[in-house]
């Protein structure tokens, strides 16, 4: 038992503990700062396998972005210091016996599984200049095809979320409308 | 160097653990911000799991990191689509219930 392994058990207690009180917690406000504590322990974990540039990215895209989406959202549509409705007893037994069963099933097919006992012994090379030069490359195995995909997607998803998001215009004529009749 | 001390299972018994955390937090939570919340868990651990089978067997390719950046970004993309929806359904419902909406069940 090294340091090495201790600092996977702590990781992997904080990212397990802090997930289960995520989706447990009856305080959504709560909820959202757990999730932030399990995805930064998620950022330990890639830090741990020595992938700094995706550890990196999880905290930019994760922790900096989507968590703060949440809590954001959280204030605009939820009064963040009332209890929530707590689930029905019967329903949270069952899923919990489903999850459990599930993750009893799939980690048997881990464990039995042989391909998994040998690891490749060939060195990881994951700097950023590596990670780079792949995804820009035009050649076989290289990822342009996708980013470009991708990076339509967001594009979209920008523009699709201003549209879904924006006060339909009569709505805000309305508004107004009613405010000067009050004025 | 660490490779030897942790083997590949105990990491995917903990992204396995994250996957069906987040599958009970789906079954139980029926509020639409916490069932996003358990998505984005269940999203993580799949991470998990690309970064470990990169890392642990093909250390010569770069595939499986290739699969996690293009995740988190559909994942930024679907979670910022998704508040915009539910925004826009507690301007007309009042509550982001998933019991409120149930205009097109029938």
């Amino acid at each position: 038992m090294n340091i090495s392994s201790i600092l996977f058990y702590a990781i992997s207690a904080l990212i397990l503990g802090a997930g289960i009180l995520a989706v447990t917690s009856v305080k959504i406000f709560r909820a959202a700062i757990w999730l932030l504590f399990s995805l930064v322990g998620i950022a330990a974990l890639y830090f741990w396998m020595q992938v700094e540039f995706i550890a990196a990215i999880q905290i930019v895209v994760y922790v900096g972005g989507i968590v703060v989406l949440i809590i954001f959202s959280i204030f605009l549509t939820q009064n963040s210091g009332k209890e929530m409705v707590k689930p029905a007893i019967g329903k949270v037994i069952f899923s919990a016996l489903a999850a459990l069963l599930g993750t009893a099933f799939v980690y048997n097919l881990i464990v039995h599984y042989e391909g998994f006992k040998y690891i490749s012994a060939k060195p990881f090379n994951s700097n950023v200049e590596e990670i780079g030069t792949q995804m820009l490359s035009t050649t076989s195995y290289g990822f342009i095809l996708p980013f470009e995909a991708v990076s339509m997607l967001l594009l979209a998803a920008m523009v699709g979320c201003i549209v879904i998001a924006m006060r339909p215009n009569n709505e805000v004529e309305t508004n107004t409308i009613n405010k000067t009749e009050n004025n | 160097m660490n490779m030897q001390e942790i083997p590949l299972t105990q990491i995917l018994f903990v992204s396995t653990a994250l996957f069906f955390i987040g599958m009970y937090g789906l079954f139980t939570r029926r509020n639409l911000i916490t069932m996003l919340m358990s998505i984005e868990l269940m999203l993580n651990s799949v991470n998990i799991n690309f970064i470990a089978f990169n890392k642990y067997l093909f250390p010569d390719k770069l595939d499986g990191l290739f699969f996690t950046l293009f995740i988190i970004t559909i994942a930024a993309a679907e979670a910022a689509v998704a508040i915009a929806i539910i925004i826009n359904l507690y301007r007309s419902h009042n509550s982001i219930d998933v019991e409120d909406a149930t205009e097109m069940k029938y």
